[in-house]
């Protein structure tokens, strides 16, 4: 930089980007909300080609490039993909540490889900464990209609 | 291929430059291009600026950084996203041969925005966002999917932090530059299991330009080219449920198709140097071996044996990588800019012997999208 900077105090200007939004979950998903919600049911999708089954549900087949046709139960078991454990409080964490953090494929499903895993001292979890779905108490069409997943008991 | 860099510049990296905004820091870069190419602002005939909204702070923010990127009057385009997809862009418009120079910019003001907010808006909303997962988090998955399908430990991971963060020792453009050991890593704080502090890149302020022509321009001028021999990008699913995250498939993908353009058959043996997307300890392993620069599950034991150190066989990221300063956007440019210098013999206290080099970015979340560049002296 020049010379005729040199020495000034750099100001800093605080504000924020705060736009509310609101995403239509689409027709796909809303069935599998609904569902999760009304019957605690699970549903994935089905390819007509491939015969591979999405939850959390596609309306489309990634691999075909076809659209799902058929409604299947999943779960509500299935295995532990892989996991985290987190123990900073980072920013975007909506509950208190340790949170844990899974990739759980249901049972008949080809894809894995994103959920909580809890019920569970975090050392004890592994890759391949087997664990369920715990349905929350409180009504929701939503991903959180599932509570989080905990060890088959 | 008929083209080459023929300028780079960079700006220091560091955690927060308080001192100069985005546009100070692409000037900066900018002219230190121009400089670097023996060129003026006059002689680019088009720019590529990479940048990302939500990192600015800023909507449309590709066109912000213009002016201190010299676009005034010129054709001008943009990317949302790494700085080597961007200069893969470029390359594409030199070889068209409607452009002769093309100048790719890419600024990171990480200080400002908060990362874990951030990359949290990358989830999708409907099935992920609300869980609360950001990069770190979602990357520890990654690792630990990683290293319990191939064995790679804790210790290996933290390897890769004492090797880069020694080499930033001789980097004077790094935020990081550190003499630590694997216990000092492993006893940071465990930030998500199983990555610790030391495990995972800094936030970082940073601008980085590099200047792309085509091969009769580079005929007109002195400036000392890099040739461009391959370049290759590849993406995988955007759910990281829908991926297999211990394996780099992408990556797999777009280095094969890079090599082959480059006339490579076996990288390990005809790679010199590789500065490569290490945001993580572990991802510096996987992208080595997604890359074909070490066998699959063995780049950890590579890495004890010395041979990615800067005077083994195959040193890579001698500048100290992302983990020694991780300007997101810019970090891939600061690669190719870096083994640009290598492959000149101009790196200063880190140079290697080098005649041929990877750069190597990415875009996404646990490495979603990667792009490779095969780089080398002689045309």
């Amino acid at each position: 930089m020049e010379d005729i900077f040199k020495g000034i105090e750099p100001q800093v200007h605080k504000s924020q980007i705060s736009v509310p939004y609101q995403w239509w979950a689409g027709q796909t998903a809303s069935i599998f909300f609904i569902t999760l919600r009304d019957e605690k049911k699970i549903l994935g999708t089905e390819c007509p080609q491939c015969s591979k089954v999405f939850c959390p549900p596609k309306k489309t087949c990634p691999f075909c490039y076809v659209d799902t046709k058929n409604w299947k139960e999943v779960g509500p078991k299935g295995k532990v993909i892989t996991y985290t454990v987190v123990y900073r409080q980072l920013a975007a964490l909506k509950k208190n540490i340790p949170v844990v953090f899974g990739l759980i494929q249901l049972e008949g499903s080809t894809n894995a889900m994103l959920h909580y895993i809890e019920e569970i001292e975090p050392e004890k979890i592994s890759i391949g464990m087997e664990v369920e779905a715990v349905f929350a108490d409180e009504k929701k069409a939503s991903i959180h209609a599932i509570s989080h997943f905990r060890p088959v008991q | 291929m008929e083209a080459a860099i023929i300028g780079v510049g960079m700006t220091t990296i560091e955690k927060c430059k308080v001192g100069e905004t985005y546009a100070d820091m692409a000037w900066e870069a900018v002219n230190k291009a121009l400089n670097d190419a023996g060129l003026g602002i006059e002689d680019i005939d088009n720019v590529i600026t990479t940048s990302s909204d939500f990192w600015d702070g800023r909507t449309i923010s590709c066109m912000a950084v213009g002016d201190a990127s010299g676009v005034r009057y010129k054709n001008c385009s943009a990317v949302e996203g790494d700085g080597t997809f961007g200069a893969a862009y470029a390359l594409a418009r030199s070889l068209s041969g409607d452009y002769k120079t093309t100048l790719v910019t890419a600024h990171s003001k990480g200080s400002e925005g908060i990362s874990s907010i951030i990359t949290n808006a990358a989830f999708d909303p409907i099935y992920e966002r609300g869980f609360g997962m950001d990069m770190i988090s979602a990357c520890a998955m990654q690792a630990r999917a990683y290293m319990n399908a191939t064995g790679t430990t804790s210790e290996q991971l933290a390897l890769v932090s004492c090797k880069n963060h020694k080499n930033a020792k001789d980097n004077p453009y790094a935020q990081l530059p550190m003499d630590i050991t694997v216990k000092d890593v492993l006893s940071s704080e465990m930030i998500a299991d199983p990555l610790h502090k030391l495990d995972c890149s800094p936030v970082s302020d940073g601008s980085c330009a590099v200047i792309i022509a085509n091969a009769d321009f580079v005929k007109k001028i002195k400036a000392k080219p890099v040739w461009i021999k391959g370049v290759a990008f590849c993406s995988d699913a955007y759910f990281m449920g829908d991926r297999d995250l211990s394996k780099a498939k992408a990556l797999e993908e777009a280095a094969k198709k890079a090599y082959s353009m480059a006339g490579i058959t076996n990288p390990q043996k005809e790679i010199n140097v590789a500065e490569i997307y290490d945001a993580f300890s572990y991802q510096e392993l996987m992208w080595l071996e997604g890359l074909g620069l070490a066998d699959y599950g063995k780049a950890g034991l590579m890495l004890e044996k010395g041979l990615f150190n800067r005077d083994g066989k195959l040193p890579v990221n001698p500048s100290g990588g992302l983990l020694s300063g991780h300007p997101v956007i810019a970090a891939g440019l600061y690669r190719i800019a870096e083994v640009v210098l290598q492959l000149r013999g101009e790196a200063g206290g880190r140079q290697v012997d080098a005649k041929r080099g990877v750069a190597h970015g990415v875009n996404g979340l646990c490495g979603q999208s990667h792009c490779v560049w095969v780089l080398d002296k002689e045309k």
